[in-house]
């Protein structure tokens, strides 16, 4: 009932509509991703849709850029029925999409990737002038500097990103649609996007922006809808909003934004860390002498902007890369050398939910159970003899472990891919989490997972922690780090700046030491 | 994508892909000024017509097993071994040491020495370009390429400088013993009263061929070392995460399957030739490329993909000893199906995905 009037309210806003869909369905297979869905976008505004991974936002989408065919329903495009068979009707219609995974050729010059799929000719010099022009154009008119004649792979994602962007615009596009745009980019990045995003707004153009990000809704969005389980089930103007009740529509129940925690009771020492040094395979130095330690019942976080040695610190840690110094676990060294691998560590009680869980932690391809048994095939529990590995218990006890830590849907023979991002990363921490280790290294334990998941694995690393564990944790996301970190270390350049107490500092404090500023 | 069942992505596209195939030979044959239907009669017949046939197609289809199994195993760990050819001309080496210089009173313990002598010596040709691949990352495709070369070349030298009897002009090995000559398939029939050919040179080495289609079922789907070899071959980085070891999984995957490759010269040296000739491998190596790209590197689709390949080599012969289209039109044929059912493979795909997708529509 409240619903419904809020989403005439919604499409009564003075503006003219850019678009209109009306009853879009889509199923595949058994699944239906997109149902009945009617949603209206005024003109030069900020639209976000927000809903947890799997809701259909990417499948609404897709349908709108021509990707996928809708099995009922109909597009109207500034007020006229637009069908979109294929993309090329979707850039024609002025729609321009950028993807959470970036669509560009790496060893191509900006221009270069401007310009595919819209050369005009076999002929490129005519193209390439016309683009230089107008990329100058569109980057006076929006902010959008970029240098037409570097080659992508050599820029940062936020800058690649803009060149997305630039190809949309550069290909006429009045609509613009970002899926996650934010994913990938760093707090300051993602600020300047949403200048940019203003900029493309006040000239008069729309923008639709997928996310699961609250905050990102509510700093940015003029209105917002939101899906569930592939319905809509709301249009809200952002002002009359919270993001309390955005949660609650996303998720169908309460939902907890912060985590619950006993204050820490630490034991003794488990993780012993000295001079930890690490170069890449360029010789250039990516750890320049950390030492931490972490005790039983504690969880250290390790907070600072992507790329600043995290994640080499994780690698090395968890037996993925080599490097110098000391590690001891319980007072026992653990080899750094080529020695050193994935099963070595396990043997030793250390588990590790790694940052990039698509290449590192799942294989794709793989079904759910043979994912569970993933980095534990030497388990004995796993095996029926000396050669043959016992499948069925590696199946029932995936499908315990899918119905304990709730991974949807529990079938233990669909392939890992076909999850959603949040179910995937349960079976990843179910894996990791239920052999009770000595330590665990989690990183990025909620990138790309909805917030019911999030708020599920939040509660599985305090409980580990109030087992006696020690939790070494890595994020980008500021406030993950302050509300689950027992003390937190932030990193800059490959060294540790400073350690701080969660309840004494703040994120001032903790911006300066992650841009390198020491007071 | 989702909506089409099991056994139509298994069967039913394959088989659209096959009759494409066979129809665009059949315009080829036509344009040579030969009648299409006749042909491929005289194919069947020559073939499946008759126990001699059946014969010849099966002998075929055990190298073509044996050259396919290996290439599937080894690209189940994302290597491409192409170097089936070389593989299987050293197991030949191999076969011919095991049967020339011991004298094996019986042809069921010579056969144990030859399984074991041509997998070892397969699996050493491998052992040097999978050893270049893990250690150096020299390119396991090049490699293997180059090792063919060396292979056939290394044969050349022995049989006519070592092997060779002396007196005798031919460049072969001399012949195995009696006692060495394996039962044919006639043979084994006639044990359980089945009336087969006795003039084609199916043995029991495609007994072997099916133990050895069962073995790789389990070695891959069942045991741990074919779960790492598999997780290894879907993602190298991922399998580091999880502490499996990239180079002994190369090492053991191209070992595998130079060992498989090389089994294939029980059937050519000790079941049909009965000594060691030049050449004895005849392409199987490569036709194993085809086998395991049409038979979705699984077992179960190698043998029928092995299956398919010897009736056209078999019918291909037939076509050539009756007619005047040229045996290299086989080759013709064998490419055709290969590019259909290999290469082509979406463009079939997807109209019978959706033809299943609108029925299901229809239905609902």
């Amino acid at each position: 009932m409240e619903t419904s009037r809020r989403q005439e309210s919604a499409a009564s806003a003075s503006n003219p509509l850019a678009i209109e869909l009306r009853g879009i369905s889509k199923a595949f297979g058994p699944v239906q991703a997109n149902k009945d869905i009617s949603i209206q976008v005024a003109k030069g505004s900020i639209h976000g849709i927000i809903g947890e991974n799997g809701a259909g936002k990417s499948t609404l989408m897709s349908i709108l850029y021509g990707f996928y065919k809708a099995d009922a329903g109909e597009i109207y495009i500034s007020g006229n029925l637009t069908p979109i068979p294929d993309s090329q009707s979707a850039i024609r219609a002025g729609i321009g999409m950028v993807f959470q995974h970036f669509k560009l050729v790496p060893n191509f010059t900006v221009l270069e990737n401007v310009i595919l799929g819209a050369e005009g000719g076999a002929i490129l010099r005519g193209a390439m002038a016309k683009a230089r022009k107008s990329l100058s154009d569109l980057a006076r008119e929006y902010e959008l500097e970029v240098n037409p004649d570097a080659v992508v792979e050599d820029l940062s994602v936020g800058h690649q990103q803009r060149v997305e962007i630039l190809k949309a615009l550069y290909r006429q596009a009045d609509i613009l649609i970002l899926d996650e745009p934010t994913g990938v980019l760093t707090p300051a990045e993602a600020d300047q996007l949403f200048r940019i995003l203003n900029g493309l707004k006040d000239q008069g153009k729309t923008v639709i922006l997928i996310t699961h990000k609250l905050r990102e809704i509510m700093e940015i969005t003029d209105t917002v809808s939101v899906m569930r389980r592939g319905q809509m089930t709301a249009t809200v103007k952002t002002a009359e909003t919270s993001p309390e009740e955005l949660a609650e529509l996303m998720v169908g129940r309460k939902v907890l934004l912060s985590v619950e925690k006993t204050p820490a009771a630490p034991g003794g020492m488990v993780l012993e860390v000295e001079n930890l040094r690490v170069r890449d395979e360029t010789g250039v130095e990516r750890l320049k002498g950390i030492s931490f330690n972490i005790r039983a019942g504690e969880i250290l976080g390790i907070a600072g902007v992507a790329g600043n040695g995290q994640s080499e610190l994780l690698e090395l840690l968890a037996g993925i890369a080599r490097g110098e110094g000391t590690v001891r676990l319980n007072g026992q060294e653990v080899a750094l050398n080529a020695t050193a691998d994935g099963q070595s560590r396990r043997a030793r009680g250390i588990a590790h939910v790694p940052e990039d869980r698509q290449h590192l932690g799942l294989i794709m391809d793989f079904t759910a159970w043979e994912n569970v048994a993933f980095g534990y095939h030497h388990a004995p529990e796993y095996q029926r003899s000396a050669l043959l590995m016992d499948n069925d218990a590696v199946r029932t006890d995936t499908v315990d472990k899918m119905e304990r830590y709730d991974v949807r849907p529990p079938i233990p023979t669909l392939p890992a891919k076909n999850f959603s991002g949040g179910n995937q990363q349960k079976l990843v921490v179910a894996r990791e989490m239920d052999r009770n280790p000595e330590l665990l290294l989690v990183g990025q334990p909620t990138r790309g997972v909805d917030i019911g998941a999030i708020e599920f694995i939040h509660k599985q690393i305090v409980a580990l922690r109030d087992a006696g564990k020690a939790v070494l944790l890595v994020s980008v996301e500021l406030d993950e780090i302050m509300s689950l970190s027992d003390r937190i270390a932030v990193m800059f350049d490959g060294k540790i700046m400073g350690e701080r107490d969660p309840k004494i500092t703040n994120e001032r404090e903790l911006g300066l030491l992650m841009a390198g500023v020491v007071k | 994508m989702t909506a089409m069942p099991k056994w139509a992505d298994a069967v039913l596209v394959p088989l659209i892909s096959l009759l494409i195939a066979f129809f665009i030979s059949g315009l080829v044959i036509l344009a040579i000024g030969e009648d299409p239907i006749a042909a491929m009669k005289l194919m069947v017949t020559g073939a499946l017509g008759s126990t001699y046939g059946w014969g010849y197609t099966l002998y075929y289809a055990t190298n073509f097993i044996f050259t396919g199994l290996a290439v599937s195993v080894a690209f189940q760990a994302g290597l491409f071994n192409i170097g089936g050819e070389g593989q299987a001309t050293l197991g030949g080496l191999g076969v011919a040491m095991a049967c020339l210089f011991i004298p094996w009173p019986h042809w069921s313990l010579a056969l144990v020495a030859a399984v074991f002598a041509s997998a070892l010596f397969g699996a050493a040709w491998a052992a040097i370009p999978a050893y270049l691949q893990a250690k150096r990352g020299s390119h396991v495709v090049i490699t293997t390429i180059m090792f063919n070369f060396i292979a056939s070349a290394l044969l050349v030298y022995l049989l006519v400088n070592v092997l060779r009897p002396e007196g005798a002009l031919d460049s072969a090995s001399a012949r195995f013993g009696d006692a060495m000559r394996l039962p044919r398939l006639n043979d084994i029939l006639a044990l359980v009263g089945i009336p087969f050919n006795n003039r084609n040179p199916a043995n029991i080495s495609l007994l072997i061929a099916l133990a050895s289609c069962v073995g790789v079922w389990l070695l891959m789907w069942r045991t741990r070392l074919g779960y790492q070899l598999r997780a290894f071959g879907k993602s190298e980085k991922a399998s580091v995460y999880a502490g499996i070891n990239p180079v002994r999984m190369t090492m053991y995957a191209m070992l595998i399957s130079g060992g498989l490759s090389g089994m294939m010269a029980i059937n050519t040296v000790m079941g049909e030739a009965g000594r060691l000739l030049l050449n004895s491998v005849e392409g199987a190596g490569f036709i194993g490329i085809a086998v395991a790209l049409m038979g979705r590197s699984h077992p179960v689709g190698v043998l029928l993909a092995a299956l398919l390949f010897g009736f056209l080599y078999q019918g291909g012969a037939e076509l050539a000893l009756w007619t005047s289209i040229p045996r290299e039109l086989i080759i013709v044929i064998q490419a055709l199906v290969i590019l259909f059912t290999g290469a082509l493979d979406d463009m079939v795909r997807r109209p019978v995905a959706g033809l299943f997708l609108l029925m299901k529509k229809g239905k609902a």
